[in-house]
């Protein structure tokens, strides 16, 4: 079963290709332009300053040293930089910590920025920074979840309940024949994309351009403008490339608030590029976890009920829901369930989502609880994820968009050699090694966001498609060509794709694995209404070999539109153009979720094999073989 | 107080480099402090040489010193005065890609593409010096260099592709030979 997606004018012949990269070439050549290599003139170089305590205040900022570094032009804190107000968090403005920067002599957590030296070069604005002295009156601080005394229990989170329950979850567990009870820790982990974030900020006729290493431009540029009081259309932000984000990116931080303030203050364009060790505290962290599941099922491992309660961690100073119990509610057929979600506030930076933020420490615990259940029940962990398997999605009774998930387990058995495990601990062993297996089911919500974009079919053959969508590395050039290629009929080499940029028609945050879903859909619209402008005109205009036409007569090939029955009757998209007149062929389209969601869930699944090794006598343990076997849809490249 | 105990520092006056950038003489002004990373990307405006993370873990600034693989972060720019020095906008022939270059793109080697410039440089030393010849070794030799989109199976694979297009396909032989 699959949604409806309104066919494409023309025959699909692109899309599934394996396509090179259409970026490919650029990023090969060291062409391709990332935020730090923004073509800005003479940049000044900004470089942050962070606290050392995890809460108190600045009691004084001693600058001698660091104004007296040749080269140092500025150093920005509380005392000299613009006010700009906090934004509170919101999906249309999305600030991710709800604190101005550099307002107050506050400091809410170890690492937070209280200071920027701003330098004509790198290596001086660095100097100055070290040599910035800093006295703190430091107030008692908690850092440690287990004893936080504040823990908020959120109504909801990202749109969705964070506390949930169907059935008699308690009952059943204690009426249950075998019971699990048990505690599931996971760290923090923190994203850092290989290229660090970045923002270059220029004002210019008072308005703002920003260079910035951002998964989102629409969200940066609506955080931007209302920081500094401005109209949408005057802040414009910049990302055609980004050497991966994994999520801390996706929202607005600070130092993005703080490098265009050192170039409002400098009337200069100005560079700020945070540090590896800066990355760990600047633009969050996946929360860690501490998640007690109780499982109640029968004998023959049919779960009865699940409790998960989840408590993660968030700052003072802004809100982020490790959603880890999400996944408890849709991934097994189980009657009674309870989910919790509790934050404990402390006095560290916020935390942020993190590549499947909820689902992957959440399928950790309740796949390590329904393992330990399997041995509970004297069963094969596989067949209890069998057993348990929800043909519709029981927290909303909706049938599956599609589900293939028994066949993934089916095909990654076999490739696995599953039939070889034997079930008892330390039974399985290779020489000096004790082998173990484990099967677990992988899921994520597959998502749509109204999307939007525009094709110019240009008299000189050229084929533009823009939208404010991103490429971390995702592909989004490429499967943009070859949607657009498939819907004009021509080349995907003809095409030109341009991202990356708010001035472009607007397309969500490249998050949550929706941005082909949301902007590939998009692209087809303005490309369809493109040709079908052009066919309008080229049925229409007396000069043309189409004139007199009707748009069911004519095919699209190669970038030329023909007479399906007389082939020789054709014309190419640039001399339509040309007879059109009016110097190009524009057409804006966009896409936008539906009822769909009325009628289905929709999300993807996957079957995980893994064996370790373990070494009893070095006491080492190795992951020695991954499989996944994954139902993730159409297939686009 | 936060005491940071550095002494003053002296204004420091700049010293004329002369390098062999791609092929090129090129002449700079620059502090003793500068590094051969920050030469390139400020002042030479080369670019495609990346600050992954400025401290030598992770590869993405590697550029070749007289054919030599380099952490351009980890190196001043001045004692490499009269160096020749290869970077990723000095390996393709005008339009013409480097083999390296090409096999990434065929093999796509890469996702974001942060990584690639430090990662073809790697893989052109490596296979110059002979150290590619299998799997294991290109592994191994390539270890320096991170990616964390995970491309490392490609990444293997356009190395060995590019190796066997190259110097007459020399590691094919090899293996053809059992010599691995």
């Amino acid at each position: 079963m699959s949604t409806t997606i309104e066919r494409p004018a023309a025959a699909i012949t692109q899309v599934g290709l394996p396509l090179d990269r259409v970026d490919g070439r650029v990023k090969v050549t060291g062409a391709a332009r990332y935020a730090a290599d923004a073509p800005v003139e003479v940049p000044l170089h900004a470089v942050l300053v962070q606290s050392t305590i995890a809460r108190g205040r600045i009691t004084e900022i001693d600058a001698s040293a660091t104004r007296a570094v040749p080269g140092v032009v500025e150093v920005l804190t509380y005392h000299n930089a613009p006010r700009v107000p906090a934004l509170p968090f919101d999906f249309t403005v999305p600030v991710q910590e709800e604190l101005a920067p550099l307002q107050t002599s506050e400091v809410h957590y170890d690492g937070q920025h209280v200071a920027a030296v701003i330098a004509k070069s790198f290596e001086a604005a660095r100097e100055g920074a070290a040599l910035l002295r800093i006295a703190y009156e430091r107030y008692a601080a908690e850092v440690t979840i287990e004893r936080a005394h504040q823990v908020d229990v959120p109504e909801q989170w990202f749109g969705d309940d964070a506390q949930t329950r169907r059935g008699e979850p308690e009952a059943a567990y204690a009426a249950s024949a075998v019971r699990l009870d048990a505690t599931y820790v996971t760290p923090a982990e923190n994203h850092n994309p290989l290229e660090p974030s970045v923002t270059v900020a220029e004002w210019r006729d008072g308005e703002l351009v920003v260079h910035d290493s951002t998964q989102w431009v629409r969200g940066t540029r609506a955080a931007l403008a209302k920081h500094f009081d401005m109209d949408d259309e005057r802040v414009r932000v910049i990302a055609p490339f980004l050497g991966g984000g994994f999520g801390c990116k996706g929202f607005v931080w600070p130092h993005t608030v703080i490098a265009a303030m050192a170039a409002k203050i400098t009337n200069r364009p100005v560079k700020l590029v945070l540090t590896r060790e800066q990355m760990f505290t600047s633009c969050g962290r996946r929360s860690q976890t501490h998640q007690r599941l109780r499982l109640g099922a029968s004998r023959d491992g049919r779960l009865a009920s699940v409790l998960h309660d989840v408590l993660s961690e968030s700052s003072r100073v802004g809100t982020f829901v490790e959603t880890a119990g999400g996944v408890t509610t849709m991934l097994y057929d189980v009657p009674n369930v309870a989910v919790t979600h509790r934050v404990a506030r402390l006095d560290v930076p916020t935390p942020t989502a993190m590549r499947a933020p909820g689902e992957a420490p959440g399928s950790f615990a309740l796949g390590s609880a329904l393992d330990e259940l399997a041995y509970e029940c004297g069963l094969d962990p596989l067949d209890v994820l069998r057993r348990n398997h929800a043909a519709v999605d029981p927290s909303s009774g909706l049938p599956f968009s599609s589900k293939h998930l028994l066949a993934c387990y089916e095909r990654g058995a076999d490739a696995f050699g599953w039939s070889a495990r034997t079930h008892a601990p330390r039974s399985m062993r290779d020489g000096d090694e004790l082998i173990g297996w484990g099967v677990a089911t992988a899921t994520y919500p597959a998502m749509r966001s109204p999307a939007e974009a525009r094709v110019t079919l240009g008299a000189d053959g050229t084929i533009d498609v823009a939208s404010a969508t991103h490429d971390l590395g995702t592909g989004m050039y490429t499967i943009l060509a070859q949607i657009a290629a498939d819907a004009l009929g021509a080349d995907p080499g003809a095409i030109r794709v341009r991202i990356g940029d708010s001035s472009f028609p607007n397309a969500p945050v490249a998050g949550g694995s929706m941005s082909s879903a949301s902007v590939g859909p998009a692209v087809q619209d303005a490309a369809r209404r493109a040709r079908l402008e052009a066919v309008s005109i080229a049925t229409s205009v007396a000069a043309s070999p189409l004139h007199g036409l009707r748009e069911d007569d004519i095919d699209a090939r190669d970038g030329v539109l023909r007479a399906k029955n007389d082939p020789s009757r054709a014309i190419a998209y640039a001399d339509v153009v040309r007879l059109g007149g009016t110097g190009a062929i524009e057409a804006l389209g966009s896409a936008a979720p539906g009822d769909e969601s009325e009628k289905y869930a929709f999300h993807s699944f996957g079957a995980q094999f893994v064996e370790v090794r373990y070494d009893e006598e070095l006491a080492r343990l190795r992951v020695s073989r991954a499989l996944g076997v994954f139902d993730c849809g159409r297939i686009l490249n | 107080m936060r005491t940071t105990e550095r002494p003053a520092v002296p204004a420091r006056s700049s010293v004329p480099l002369t390098l062999r950038l791609n092929g090129r003489e090129a002449v700079f002004d620059v502090e003793p402090e500068v590094t051969l990373l920050d030469l390139l990307r400020e002042r030479a405006g080369l670019t495609g040489t990346k600050k992954g993370c400025d401290r030598g873990q992770c590869g993405a600034c590697t550029v070749l010193v007289n054919g030599r693989r380099t952490l351009s972060c980890l190196a001043l720019a001045l004692p490499h005065a009269g160096d020749e020095v290869t970077t990723i906008e000095g390996l393709a022939n005008g339009e013409k890609l480097h083999p390296v270059q090409a096999a990434f793109v065929e093999h796509d080697a890469f996702q974001c593409g942060f990584c690639t410039s430090g990662q073809i440089l790697s893989a052109v030393a490596i296979i110059a010096e002979g150290r590619a010849d299998s799997d294991a070794e290109i592994r191994e030799a390539m270890s320096g260099n991170l990616c964390r989109c995970g491309a490392y199976p490609n990444i293997v694979a356009a190395v060995a592709a590019a190796r066997d297009g190259m110097a007459g396909g020399r590691g094919a032989v090899k293996a053809a030979q059992g010599a691995r």
